[in-house]
């Protein structure tokens, strides 16, 4: 076994690497890049090296300096996580020439599975079932369109060295094909420089179910069962759980055993997962499933696998790696009740999931379930931040119970009591998801979320009440050091009435004002109509409202929705508003381009500088005719309020 | 500790009817309260708010924590004075919580005769000023006044305690440290100018706010210059060219923000040497006490009763319990807070007289604060007292109170005559705070004894001269005595004239005291030397 192990990726997949090899006696070495300095996995491993700057093509994805910082480390082996370089042979290849062991397979099985045509003909010779399609080398046009008459529509064209999504169009009509396929092409060659494609027969109502499989290097390979991704959105996995629902003996066995024909194809060692596209659509049958394509590497569903079978799939992954046969056999491996994945995403789903940023402020997971055991895999804690560079994934929930029922019920009721304030998230949906009754019921198929994103994505609306608990919450003093002081435990005193202090907030544009008065119990009345005689909304100390007060803001949660309000700063808006006025960033963000310099004579309206933020430009121009005194530098990262311009004061 | 064993029976007649009574006197006072705080009439505040200033009420509260506790003073301050329309006497000021810190607040109120100081108006500034001195408060100013009020202006500009003295106070508590805050918000002139130009940090508000010694009419008149106001001293001017402000604010809720942020900046903190416990409230219901107090202020009762309903868990350890009984002393926690009480059960005799010295010397030498409940209709008078020494008893407790240096509050629960306002800490003997109920009365003696002393001085005159009194001329001659005190002994009469610092209702009578010992707490507590007790 290793004693030290570099682990060339960030997030919750390194702090999740490096919990197993801590276990292990390994020492674990991070790498980060600038936008990482203060990461979690930066903060954990034993020894941290800086790789580069912030975009992931000069950092995470630099082989040359990770495979430097191993060397320099003297670490023995480099675990790529997922994602990044965890696919690229050409990396292994390096790695290896390095005289260091690669965590995974060998170079010639990614390559393998890499072209995902390459693959399927590998797999169709090896006897594993394929979907009807063409894989061959002809592009143009003609031949492509006839090739999908012959599969017959509606047909998936897909890039042949893609994956997530990229470079794939789904095609119901001969006549929209030739638009299609150019799109597909100009997609897959921005994504991955390789433009070819591959047609495939487009499968109703399908389930994606994948199979785990392990290999080590004396040749064994087994699998540890199955994984249903099926909730899926635009290709994306939402929740992923193992066992699959409604799976029967005889279809499991001619699955797990396709996949391990699959992996002893191509002599496969390490950790990989073969995904078939299944159709369901009369029960899964052990002659409705077809290889889709081979990941080799670690899934980010793995967690459901390792809570079914119990097995760490990182310490296989480093056991094998360094040498050792495979830990148990087929016979030694089995499945115990039920696991469910969601993944936590800072993403906004009333905006169609647009990709968000942010510190997280506040950052709760539960301890614990009552009924079910509860995994939590974050790659962030409190105060870190979500920045634009890397995936905005927080966290992956995982719920292992008895049964399905036991698990989603579980699942759900951790994400309810998850609280995260700072970012947009994707708890709601996620929730909403879970609790919806044909996912519920285990009717899955991987066109059901877009099918039902309208209700799925719809938040709880802001109710008074949480207004009122909001309002309280950003009214309390900080707690005194003497809480029994009688100035802090005598609240509202008045001689015959107590004090009426004005509050204002901001929810959604709009200014709520409210009068907030103090009770002798420490309660708060808070009227938030104009009319006196209202009966005010108390909201006591112990208020069960969940509220997270952050710079400027306070968070409500409702169940798995969180409503933000924002809380003016006087000092903040007239230092703006007053002499020599300034321009902030509305949100966290890169300052992408600067059209202006200090000095300048700007115009109204006149472009003053692009913020990249939350995947989107917002060009931020100047709200007045002036002269600028200060300006955000270019590919500044600026966080949420940050001064952008400052204009010098007019005469 | 003892917990006090209760004798009050809440099903009784006597119980019921002085519930009913104490009830009604406190909902009096509270009806007079809401009016008060409205401040000037609906005209004046209309126009106040036209300005886009926040009424003085609502700045109040803009400028203190949310939920906190504020110890109001003079509310009922110029209370049927001046023809009767002074609210607080046009200035509001207590003790209140700015980001976690106690301080001594003064508002003006431009709505109540355009905020100008009237006698009581000084004397509550300089009040509020000496609490501040007293315990070590920071003292903050929002200033919205046209100045001395120049009808009166012999009773607000010569004298020592006059308009003067706010500058003098406010020099010398910043040379003691204590940092004197002013936030302008409105006119500042002549003489007032120096509240805000002798503090320590000023803040004006944008449009409203102006200091000057001479206004636009009197800079016209005297050089014939023609300036507008905001142009001869608004915020622009003094935050940019004369210093004589140091912030600059868009409006109230700007200045009172940036106040905030300066007594957040004070680097201030209260350390408290006493052995404090977590407060636990009393056994019995303080609103009981309203059932405790019999209308007829002869009438005696057990004060331990009040005690019982005023301190922690009830718990009081008397001191000298069989001796000199008609003087209660003991030791209780209120809030926490360690302290050493007196309370009155009947005239003073020598003997309570020596036990309260004795008391008081004991709290003194250990620094507990102490606490006075008054009731007391003076010292006992005769031949045999008198040649017992009861002046000379009665000087000792009177030098113990006097020059005792530990935290004393005073709350005036029934009578205050006499000597025996001295020897229980009247307003003289410069107690802390001094609260009054609404059933309370104060004078240099009862009317009954006042009108009989008068009779009989009168009929001895008739008499002397031959003549003779009826009993109806008696009467005749008595009513207008007895109306006299009755009308001068009242706690309004009194709080008008800033005798005490408010009327408060018995029930919250330990909620006041906790906070004017928690007031108290921001100064350390001295050691004390006691004068010559005649032996």
């Amino acid at each position: 076994m290793f004693d030290k192990i570099l682990i060339a990726n960030r997030g919750e997949i390194a702090v999740r690497v490096i919990r197993t090899a801590r276990r292990l006696g390994i020492a674990t070495v991070a790498v980060y890049s600038d936008a990482d300095r203060n990461a979690l996995h930066t903060r954990l491993a034993d020894q941290a090296v800086h790789i580069g700057p912030a975009p992931a093509a000069e950092s995470y994805l630099n082989g040359g300096k990770i495979i430097a910082a191993a060397r320099e480390t003297g670490a023995q082996a480099i675990h790529p996580g997922y994602g990044f370089l965890s696919e690229n042979p050409d990396f292994v290849g390096q790695v290896e020439a390095a005289g260091l062991i690669f965590v995974g397979p060998s170079s010639q099985a990614i390559r393998a599975m890499g072209l995902k045509d390459a693959a399927k003909r590998l797999m169709e010779k090896a006897g594993v079932p394929v979907v009807p399609g063409y894989h061959g080398d002809t592009q143009a046009l003609v031949a492509l369109a006839s090739k999908a008459n012959e599969i017959g529509y509606p047909v998936l064209i897909k890039a042949r060295a893609g994956g997530g999504g990229k470079g794939m169009r789904l095609v119901s009509d001969p006549d929209a094909f030739p638009e299609a396929l150019a799109a597909a092409q100009r997609e897959a060659k921005a994504a991955f420089g390789d433009e070819r494609v591959l047609v495939e027969k487009y499968i109703q109502s399908p389930r994606h179910i994948e199979v785990q499989v392990f290999g080590d290097k004396h040749g064994h390979a087994v699998h540890l069962f199955e994984r249903d991704c099926s909730a899926q959105r635009r290709h994306q996995k939402v929740i992923e759980e193992a066992p699959a629902p409604g799976m029967n003996e005889e279809t499991r066995i001619a699955m797990t055993e396709a996949a391990v024909k699959a992996a002893k194809a191509i002599s496969y060692s390490g950790a990989g997962t073969i995904e078939f596209i299944v159709d369901a659509s009369e029960g899964l049958r052990p002659d409705r499933f077809w290889f889709m394509e081979m990941n080799t590497r670690l899934q980010v569903e793995h967690p459901v696998t390792e809570m079914v079978t119990g097995i760490d799939l990182v310490e296989w992954q480093l056991r094998v790696a360094s040498g050792e046969p495979l830990p148990c056999t087929q016979d030694e491996i089995t499945l115990t009740g039920h696991a469910v994945e969601a993944r936590l995403y800072a993403e906004d789903a009333t905006r169609n999931f647009l990709p968000a940023t942010g510190t997280l402020h506040h950052l709760r997971f539960p301890d614990r379930l009552d009924t079910a055991t509860l995994r939590v895999d974050a790659g962030v804690a409190e105060k870190d931040a979500i920045t634009p560079f890397y995936d905005p994934m927080i966290a992956k929930l995982i719920v292992h119970a008895p049964t399905r029922a036991g698990a989603v019920d579980g699942l759900a009721t951790a994400l309810e009591k998850t609280e995260i304030a700072g970012s947009t998230v994707n708890l709601g949906f996620l929730t909403r998801l879970l609790r919806d009754d044909d996912f519920y019921a285990g009717r899955l198929e991987t066109g059901l979320i877009g099918r039902k994103q309208d209700v799925l994505t719809k938040t709880a609306p802001l109710q008074e009440r949480h207004l009122a608990a909001a309002i309280a919450a950003t009214s309390m003093a900080e707690p005194s050091d003497r809480p029994n002081d009688p100035y802090s435990a005598i609240p509202g005193y008045g001689h015959f009435s107590s004090l009426v202090h004005k509050r204002t907030v901001v929810h959604d544009e709009q200014l709520v004002e409210a009068r907030v008065s103090a009770q002798a119990d420490g309660a708060l009345a808070i009227r938030l109509g104009d009319d006196p005689s209202d009966q005010p909304i108390i909201v006591r100390r112990d208020d069960p409202t969940r509220i997270a007060a952050w710079p400027g803001h306070v968070t409500v949660f409702e169940g798995a929705d969180a409503l933000t309000l924002k809380v003016p700063d006087r000092l903040q808006s007239a230092e703006d508003s007053g002499a020599g006025d300034r321009l902030r960033a509305p949100m966290p963000g890169l300052v992408k381009l600067v059209r202006a310099t200090v000095n300048d004579m700007v115009k109204k309206g006149q472009p003053l500088l692009v913020l990249e933020a939350m995947k989107m430009e917002h060009t931020i121009a100047a709200p007045h005719d002036g002269v600028i005194a200060e300006i955000a530098a270019e590919g500044a990262q600026v966080n949420d309020g940050a001064m952008l311009v400052r204009f010098h004061e007019a005469e | 500790m003892t917990v006090l064993q209760s004798q009050l029976s809440p099903s009784s007649d006597a119980y019921r009817a002085n519930f009913d009574r104490m009830q009604s006197l406190v909902g009096e006072m509270a009806e007079k309260a809401a009016l008060i705080e409205r401040g000037g009439s609906d005209e004046a505040r209309e126009r106040h708010l036209k300005r886009g200033k926040l009424l003085p009420r609502e700045r109040l509260a803009q400028l203190l924590d949310v939920g906190a506790p504020f110890l109001e003073i003079g509310q009922f301050a110029a209370f049927d004075m001046y023809g009767g329309d002074i609210a607080s006497a046009g200035l509001i000021a207590g003790v209140g919580r700015i980001e976690g810190r106690e301080c001594v607040i003064v508002v003006n109120d431009a709505t109540v005769k355009g905020g100008t100081y009237y006698p009581l108006t000084v004397k509550k500034h300089l009040r509020a000023q000496e609490i501040a001195l007293e315990n070590n408060l920071p003292c903050i100013y929002l200033v919205d006044s046209g100045g001395a009020n120049l009808p009166n202006q012999d009773e607000v500009f010569p004298d020592r305690d006059h308009f003067g003295r706010i500058f003098y106070n406010q020099a010398n508590m910043s040379a003691k440290g204590i940092p004197q805050i002013a936030c302008v918000m409105g006119s500042c002139t002549a003489g007032g100018a120096y509240v805000p130009a002798m503090s320590d940090e000023t803040v004006m508000v944008k449009g409203n706010a102006t200091i000057f010694l001479g206004g636009p009419p009197l800079v016209k008149a005297a050089t014939g210059e023609v300036v507008t106001a905001e142009e001869l001293g608004g915020a622009e001017v003094h935050t940019r060219e004369s210093g004589v402000a140091d912030h600059y604010a868009l409006d109230d809720e700007h200045a009172l923000a940036i106040v905030r942020r300066i007594v957040k900046n004070l680097n201030r903190k209260k350390t408290i040497s006493l052995d404090l416990r977590k407060p636990i409230p009393p056994v019995y219901d303080p609103r009981e006490i309203y059932g405790i107090i019999p209308a007829d202020t002869r009438q005696p009762y057990d004060v331990r009763e009040v005690i019982a309903r005023v301190v922690d868990g009830s718990e009081f350890d008397e001191f000298k319990a069989n001796y000199g009984t008609t003087l209660i002393t003991g030791f209780a926690h209120i809030y926490g807070i360690p302290v050493g009480i007196l309370a009155n059960n009947g005239v003073l005799f020598s003997e309570s007289a020596l036990k309260g010295a004795h008391f008081i010397e004991l709290c003194c030498q250990r620094k507990i604060p102490l606490v006075f409940l008054q009731n007391i209709t003076g010292f006992m008078v005769g031949r045999k007292y008198e040649a017992g020494g009861i002046a000379r008893d009665g000087a000792k407790l009177v030098t113990a109170v006097a020059t005792a240096q530990v935290p004393k509050v005073t709350a005036i629960i029934g009578g205050s005559f006499g000597a025996g306002n001295y020897g229980m800490c009247g307003r003289a003997y410069s107690p802390r705070f001094l609260w009054m109920w609404p059933n309370a009365r104060i004078s240099v003696m009862g009317g009954e004894q006042a009108a009989t002393v008068l009779s009989i001085v009168k009929r001895e005159g008739i008499e002397r001269k031959g003549g003779s009194w009826s009993a109806e001329e008696e009467a005749e001659f008595r009513k207008p005595i007895l109306e006299k005190y009755e009308r001068e002994g009242h706690p309004l009469y009194s709080s008008a004239r800033l005798w005490d610092d408010g009327i408060v209702d018995p029930a919250k009578t330990r909620e006041v005291l906790a906070l004017s010992l928690g007031a108290a707490l921001n100064a350390p507590i001295p050691d004390t030397k006691f004068g010559v007790f005649r032996m």
